[in-house]
């Protein structure tokens, strides 16, 4: 009897030790968003594949945003004058979004730069990507086409 | 359970579980690659650890296989 108590607490404390360790982000601009499809975008100012793929943002969101998309990139530097000089420089027609203590990437489980989640209209993160190339964004957009025709 | 061991597990526990977060995540690779993160970050202190080390294994041949052993090089 005694040993099971024993273990028991110990679960709790692990439990209590976890919990302790994550904090939930906030993710009320993201749920605010629901009824739309979210390209979903982690990036950082010293990733050389996210540089390549913020045009390619840009085109999506202007042929896609009045069929219901929206793009939005967020960005995990720890210095916010390094993300500044990029967003000077790629000039995003986009919303960006700023998450230095890395919540939101902890909570999509970001694996590598770039890391991007395709959301469907009903808020289901569909699909992932691990970084970008050229040769790969066509593929992305046919998903994102398939995600604007749920309804 | 004294309230002693139970606080020792509490302890033990959350020190245990704090272990579970660690390591680097893909996005703080800008903090790894800061200068003063580099091994050789500092040109004296690796000036300083290069004499320690030539001086010290020096009966061994120091830097080289060549010469050594009587630790005066």
């Amino acid at each position: 009897m005694r040993v099971i108590r024993v273990s028991l607490f110990l679960y709790l404390c692990l439990g209590v030790g976890i919990a302790a360790a994550q904090a939930a982000p906030d993710l009320s601009a993201l749920k605010a968003l629901q009824g739309r499809v979210v390209y979903l975008d982690f990036w950082a100012s010293w990733c050389a594949p996210c540089r390549q793929s913020f045009p390619w943002m840009n085109t999506l969101q202007s042929r896609y945003g009045a069929q219901g998309l929206t793009v939005v990139a967020v960005n995990l530097d720890h210095e916010r004058t390094d993300a500044d000089l990029f967003l000077k420089r790629l000039a995003p027609a986009f919303e960006i979004r700023f998450d230095p203590q890395g919540d939101w990437a902890r909570l999509f489980k970001v694996q590598g730069m770039p890391t991007s989640v395709i959301i469907d209209r009903s808020g289901n993160a569909r699909f992932t990507h691990v970084g970008f190339n050229s040769q790969d964004a066509a593929g992305y957009e046919a998903q994102i086409q398939k995600l604007l025709a749920e309804r | 359970m004294s309230i002693r061991i139970m606080m020792a597990c509490l302890v033990a526990m959350a020190l245990l579980s704090g272990c579970s977060s660690l390591g680097v995540e893909p996005w703080q690779r800008d903090l790894l690659s800061r200068r003063d993160m580099l091994p050789g970050g500092s040109r004296l202190d690796d000036a300083i650890d290069d004499h320690l080390y030539f001086s010290k294994e020096a009966s061994s041949g120091g830097r080289s296989f060549g010469g050594g052993g009587c630790g005066c090089n």
